[in-house]
């Protein structure tokens, strides 16, 4: 069956429930999209225009089209599409009638801006009670920085450990693309089923406040721990490029590329099994820890390691580095990805069929979940795509209908 | 006092480094309870520290997020107190049992049937070695969720390919589309969003596997391989490459998006990158109207007038001239004097901030974010706080980074109800025990 086929009959696991969404850009909607890639009816509420990500490269053909964003589209896979104006009152009466079917609303306006138009958390309170409002903002509701904007590098390079990525004479470096909002979106969908579990579990309802900057600077890479380390020792992380230096540690150059050894070194066995040196086993040189910290031991081992890599491809040295079970990664390009074996066979990479786009390949599930998991039931939505269905299921009529879809002036 | 979201969930953290780790951290932070068994005989590597007795000049040669331990001093429990481990393992509950041993396993095996959800990232291989299979964890409690985080997943010719965070990384295409766009791939630093993306999504799939089996009465087993799980983040790239064939390069700080300007500029600073006092701020201009604002705020510099760079396309063409030109100005600013200066005429500009320098900052502290933890082994210290703000169910830190075998009374005694008699041999054949064992470097 191709990808994108609705399984008729299947139960996912959350697809009783609906999502309001109206959050935009990459953190929020990657979010949504997690909820509704396992069930969420996710109705993406986009203001006339469209979501900003319909504005951002890459597009099918290089050309900016607000259908033939990529970015968009992987972003929005599995939810459908309302315009709606929430400036006029149509919009937000129609918005109101969303809210009392749905689940959860969620949001990544600037923060105060749903008040300023009078639709903030007490209007949904007012609806249902127990229905959490999750607001996903830069900094926070509350606090000084407020109303501080943020891009993927400032919010990295302030609140993730970036200061120490990079060469030590140079300015930091930050990761690629905007993997600091993807992080943030995951913590936000984790935050998402939190106040669904409050709401539908225990009856609370609550306006979650997910600043992106404290995702990050409670976050698992690095952050939190150079953060304790500073407490504990007063010691600070030095920003050090990984040059290879460890018996093996860091990155090296061969035939083809380069490969990743980081910590490769802690199994001295291992490695001299990787190299066929089985008689390194018994030198003390290359096995007693203590030994092993000599820069001329080092030197003297690296003499050995660099022409072996030299000699071999990355896949070469993945192949011998995995019969030996050493740490190891070589540098794939998406061409690599693309063309690979392992990720092809195993189901990884999926298609769509899109209006503007037709077939397009992108990644597949995140995560395999046998019952109630992740299927692609519809490419990401043409703008208001589905404004009359969706507000004809909450019960408006053809004239509600209308009202909701005028733009202000 | 309101119930947490998931309280009455109960996890068993079978997970090793970080992915797993950070996964059931978010789960014991929003109220489940996390029970980590340990094993007195065996050490996990970079979970409690790189080895479990470290010599002082190992601690003092590592990186400070490794080796920065209380004090600088490696101390009597070194396990206790790695940087990496307390950040991982507040609220969860330790207990120690030696699972090689029949008498071991069965003690998990009375865990498992009162439990909702086994979590575990372990190299794949390893559990199998110990015969903890789906198979036998569904025996001892048929609606058991298993939430695996292999590498690479559990099929295919990479099944069995050892790897942390950093060598998925590689793998999955991000380590040639970060760094500098002027220098080798070997100045890029190890680091591990990977792991991020992993124990969060890890988190949310336990939550949605645990919504679903309430609705179904079934419990399932959850893989997820990090390779494939992680390559989303890098949605930019992979898209480009699948709609145009376009292979895209390290870019260092620029926008992916192709929105200028973008970069990283020298800030006024009190010492050098050798002692960790350099400043930076980071800074991003998305568009004309943000560039007017921006020489303005800046003192309305001639060059800043250049109509060649009043538009987008123009200060693409010519990012590196702008970039000098900026950096002459920034290298004489505070850095945190200038992002309130930008920010207030609606530019984003953050200072790339050294982690002790988090303490300092007013908004952080205006927020409550941090939180303080007094842990017997190291003493009181300020932590970084939780990824998100509740107010009717606030996420707290009601149980500190756990020492090694704190929990085996509660465990042994008060969950498993052990017999005084079956205790006692426990004890007297080490797998009750509140260090590890002589044996383990």
């Amino acid at each position: 069956m191709p990808a994108g086929t609705p399984l008729e009959g299947r139960v996912q696991a959350l697809d009783n429930l609906t999502i309001l969404d109206l959050t935009h850009h990459i953190a929020g909607p990657y979010a949504t999209r997690l909820l509704a890639d396992f069930g969420a009816n996710v109705i993406k509420v986009e203001m006339p225009g469209g979501d900003i990500a319909r504005q951002l490269g890459p597009f099918q053909g290089g050309v900016s089209h607000p259908e033939k964003s990529g970015t968009f589209f992987y972003l929005n896979c599995n939810k459908r599409s309302i315009v709606l104006d929430l400036r006029t009152a149509g919009g937000r009466q129609a918005l109101m009638s969303l809210a009392a079917r749905a689940d959860l609303v969620v949001e990544s306006f600037a923060p105060g801006t749903l008040d300023r138009l009078g639709i903030g958390y007490e209007a949904f309170r007012a609806i249902n009670p127990s229905l959490p409002l999750v607001s996903i903002s830069n900094f926070g509701q509350e606090g000084p920085y407020r109303d501080y904007r943020l891009s993927d590098l400032v919010l990295y390079a302030f609140a993730g450990e970036m200061y120490s990525m990079g060469e030590t004479d140079r300015e930091p470096v930050k990761m690629a693309g905007t993997a600091a909002l993807f992080e943030s979106g995951a913590a936000a969908a984790v935050a998402m089923m939190s106040a669904i579990f409050s709401s539908q579990r225990h009856g609370i309802g609550q306006h979650a406040d997910i600043s992106l900057a404290e995702t990050h600077f409670g976050g698992v890479d690095r952050r939190h721990a150079t953060a304790i380390a500073f407490q504990f020792s007063g010691r600070k992380t030095l920003r050090l490029a990984s040059h290879g230096g460890g018996m093996p540690g860091g990155i090296y150059p061969c035939a083809d590329g380069y490969v990743d050894f980081t910590n490769a070194g802690l199994y001295p066995d291992r490695v001299a099994d990787m190299l066929n040196h089985a008689e390194w086993l018994n030198d003390a040189r290359f096995m007693d820890p203590m030994q092993r910290l000599n820069p001329a031991v080092i030197e003297e081992w690296n003499g050995h390691f660099i022409g072996w890599c030299v000699e071999r491809t990355k896949r070469e040295i993945w192949d011998e580095a995995r019969r030996a079970r050493v740490l190891c990664g070589p540098m794939f390009t998406m061409e690599d990805m693309f063309t690979d074996p392992h990720f092809r066979d195993r189901g990884f990479w999926t298609s769509a069929q899109h209006p503007a786009m037709g077939e397009v390949t992108l990644p597949g599930r995140p995560l395999s979940m046998p019952r109630g998991g992740w299927e692609l039931r519809r490419a990401a939505p043409l703008l208001g795509e589905h404004t009359r269905e969706v507000l004809a299921e909450a019960g408006l009529d053809e004239n509600a209908i209308n009202a909701a879809m005028e733009v202000a002036r | 006092m309101n119930p947490k979201p998931l309280e009455g969930i109960r996890v068993i953290d079978l997970c090793v480094v970080w992915a797993g780790p950070f996964g059931t951290m978010l789960l014991g932070d929003l109220g489940a309870e996390v029970i980590k068994p340990e094993n007195p005989f065996v050490f996990q590597p970079m979970t409690r520290g790189a080895i479990a007795r470290p010599p002082q000049i190992m601690a003092d040669n590592a990186i400070a997020w490794s080796g920065g331990l209380p004090g600088g001093r490696v101390g009597d429990r070194p396990w206790d107190y790695s940087p990496t481990f307390v950040s991982l393992y507040r609220n969860k509950k330790s207990f120690t049992v030696d699972l090689r041993r029949p008498e071991g396993l069965d003690v998990l095996r009375r865990l498992v049937a009162q439990s909702d959800i086994v979590y575990e990232n372990n190299a794949s291989g390893t559990l199998e070695k110990l015969a903890i299979t789906y198979e036998w964890l569904r025996e001892a409690n048929p609606k058991i969720i298993f939430m695996r985080v292999p590498a690479y997943g559990s099929t295919g010719p990479y099944a069995n390919a050892r790897a942390l965070g950093v060598h998925l990384e590689a793998v999955m295409g991000h380590s040639l589309l970060r760094g500098y766009a002027d220098a080798d791939p070997s100045s890029n630093t190890a680091i591990y969003s990977g792991d991020y993306l992993a124990g969060a999504q890890g988190a949310f799939a336990a939550m949605t596997a645990i919504w679903h089996r309430d609705r179904t009465g079934e419990g399932q087993l959850i893989e997820i391989a990090q390779a494939e799980n992680a390559a989303a983040m890098f949605t930019q790239a992979i898209m480009d490459y699948s709609l145009n064939g376009n292979l895209q390069g390290a870019m260092g700080n620029r926008d992916v998006h192709g929105l200028a300007l973008q970069g990283v500029y020298p800030a006024k600073s009190p010492g050098t990158a050798a002692t960790m006092e350099d400043h930076w701020i980071a800074i991003t201009i998305e568009t004309d109207e943000q560039w007017r604002a921006f020489a303005t705020a800046i003192g309305g510099p001639g060059w800043a007038g250049d109509p060649r760079y009043a538009t987008g396309a123009g200060r693409v063409e010519h990012h590196d001239e702008i970039d000098a030109r900026i950096a002459e100005y920034t290298a004489m600013q505070d850095d945190y004097e200038l992002m309130q200066r930008l920010q207030a005429v609606g530019i984003a500009a953050a200072p790339v901030l050294e982690a002790s320098r988090m303490f300092d900052d007013p908004h952080l502290r205006a927020r409550g974010f941090f939180r303080t933890q007094t842990q017997p082994s190291s003493g009181t210290y300020e932590y970084a706080g939780p990824l998100w703000q509740f107010p009717e169910t606030p996420v707290e830190y009601y149980q500190a980074p756990i020492m090694f075998g704190e929990h085996n009374e509660y465990v042994y005694r008060e969950l498993l109800k052990v017999p005084e008699e079956e205790y006692q041999a426990l004890l007297a054949a080490g797998h009750i025990a509140d260090a590890y064992d002589a044996s383990v470097p």
